[in-house]
């Protein structure tokens, strides 16, 4: 018999692999993954604002992801400066207000490396709930939004054109991404949320003929990725979330190598 | 039109009648996809207005379409994605001579194939109003010629009695001249409009356009001087756009 922590780990990072994989998708056909840097750094800002002010973790998260987005949009379209050092400077500079921010708040103790890097070992039942709630709330949400979404990834212009609402659009799809982040910190931590987007999503675009077997295909590979990860971790005793990267990242050059020869 | 304090665009009235190809030329930097893109509704004008007839359906073809490789799509899909009736994909892809690629990958047309794919799609949506943005970029000859005949033959092809018009956007005159109604030509500003025989005769357009030779000649433009706009635009056909 599987020991329960092991059972939750597991379960844990499935639940993970499986919404981060259609999310992944889209970071990868959008060229989002910087985006998702940053949304994912500035998550630690919203621990710690949670801590401070002493309310539920995950609704800190998520609402510093969309304020750090609209601060992101409000610059971009001015325009002043390229997206890449916007991003850069405030995925960098949330983090470590983040960290300072913490560092103020003597009275609360918090494991800041189980943030960084994620504890997969220490899943309790709530953040499987959290997990679980969160990921069919994205699941439906992206599965009602499919077609105008896609549509908007080829070609923002043209979808917007023929009437598609992609400015709403682009707003569900970061509040999507803010919640996998916020359900996904403690289980891979901040610094490695997104790896766990892209790698597989990155491994499935040369396996696949069609955006629907893309997610799917990464799906697997995620879920795969978490496995070998989890048993590396368990068996090798290496920390848990980087082991879970490596792996994926195992998983990409091997199709890399294959798809060659 | 206003980008950073530096006027783009100004004293700009375009209008698009049903039925209607209306052609766009200018010297690069004149302004004609800034235009395009405050006709199509994809950029707010600094000042001035658009309008048009309520439930327009517009298709859209881009000047370029950049495809990401990191989608796998195929043509057929990528049409589906108007969410059009399923049996529209082929007759739109017969339509444009570009049957053969619908079950290809969408990066692997050439730059004509795609073109055409475009324009296809365009026409999925059943559109009043057909925005062209150089449509024939990329193509050889005989095909620009051939896609030329096409939008044409889209204009007259009557749908419920209603001549679906035409905004295309071209850097060269002479391959539009033969199907166009109205050439518009702009340099910021419009220089000179009308019919294609007019407008190649209009001292702006020659300045523009024609006699390198001319180029080092005194500079004498008036910025002011919109009265030379030969054609009258009365406000006929209820699909109009203004600025």
């Amino acid at each position: 018999m599987m020991p329960d922590i092991l059972l939750h780990a597991l379960l844990a990072g499935y639940g993970v692999a499986l919404l981060a994989a259609p999310l992944g998708c889209f970071v990868v056909w959008r060229r989002m993954a910087y985006f998702g840097d940053t949304l994912s750094h500035s998550a630690l800002l919203g621990v710690s604002l949670g801590l401070i002010l002493d309310i539920n973790i995950n609704l800190a998260v998520i609402a510093c992801s969309l304020m750090v987005a609209a601060i992101l949009v409000s610059f971009q379209e001015k325009q002043r400066m390229a997206t890449d050092t916007l991003l850069g400077i405030l995925a960098h500079s949330s983090l470590s207000i983040g960290l300072v921010a913490v560092s103020f708040a003597d009275k609360i103790r918090v494991d800041l490396m189980s943030y960084l890097f994620g504890d997969l070992l220490a899943t309790g039942l709530s953040d499987l709930y959290w997990i679980y709630a969160g990921g069919a709330l994205v699941v439906v949400t992206l599965a009602w939004l499919w077609k105008p979404l896609l549509s908007m990834s080829v070609h923002a212009e043209l979808a917007q054109v023929e009437g598609i609402p992609v400015r709403k659009l682009r707003l569900t799809l970061t509040l999507l991404m803010a919640l996998v982040i916020a359900v996904a910190m403690k289980i891979v931590g901040v610094l490695l949320i997104t790896s766990l987007m892209i790698i597989p999503a990155a491994t499935a675009q040369r396996l696949s003929r069609t955006p629907e077997q893309m997610v799917v295909v990464s799906a697997l590979l995620g879920i795969l990725g978490v496995s070998k990860g989890l048993a590396a971790s368990w068996y090798l005793d290496t920390p848990a979330a980087p082991s879970v990267v490596v792996a994926s990242f195992l998983l990409f050059i091997i199709t890399r190598l294959i798809k060659r020869t | 039109m206003k980008f950073q304090n530096k006027e783009v665009l100004t004293g700009i009235n375009l209008q698009v009648n049903p039925g209607e190809i209306v052609t766009l030329i200018g010297p690069n930097g004149a302004g004609k996809t800034t235009l395009v893109r405050v006709a199509l509704g994809l950029q707010a004008p600094s000042s001035g207005q658009r309008l048009i007839r309520k439930g327009l359906r517009i298709g859209y073809m881009p000047q370029k379409l950049h495809i990401d490789d990191s989608m796998p799509l195929t043509v057929n899909r990528f049409l589906e994605l108007t969410g059009c009736r399923l049996t529209a994909v082929p007759d739109a892809l017969g339509r444009t001579g570009v049957s053969h690629v619908r079950h290809s990958p969408l990066q692997s047309l050439s730059g004509g194939e795609l073109q055409r794919v475009l324009l296809a799609r365009a026409l999925l949506h059943k559109p009043h109003l057909l925005v062209l943005d150089e449509p024939v970029q990329g193509v050889d000859v005989t095909g620009q010629k051939e896609l030329y005949q096409l939008i044409t033959d889209i204009r007259n092809a009557s749908r419920n009695r209603e001549h679906c018009a035409v905004l295309m956007v071209s850097h060269d005159l002479h391959l539009v001249m033969a199907s166009t109604d109205k050439v518009i030509c702009i340099n910021q500003h419009i220089c000179c409009s009308g019919h294609p025989h007019q407008v190649k005769q209009h001292p702006e357009y020659l300045r523009l356009f024609g006699g390198e030779s001319d180029e080092l000649a005194v500079y004498t433009h008036h910025h002011d001087h919109h009265g030379v706009d030969g054609h009258i635009l009365k406000p006929q056909g209820p699909v109009s756009e203004g600025k």
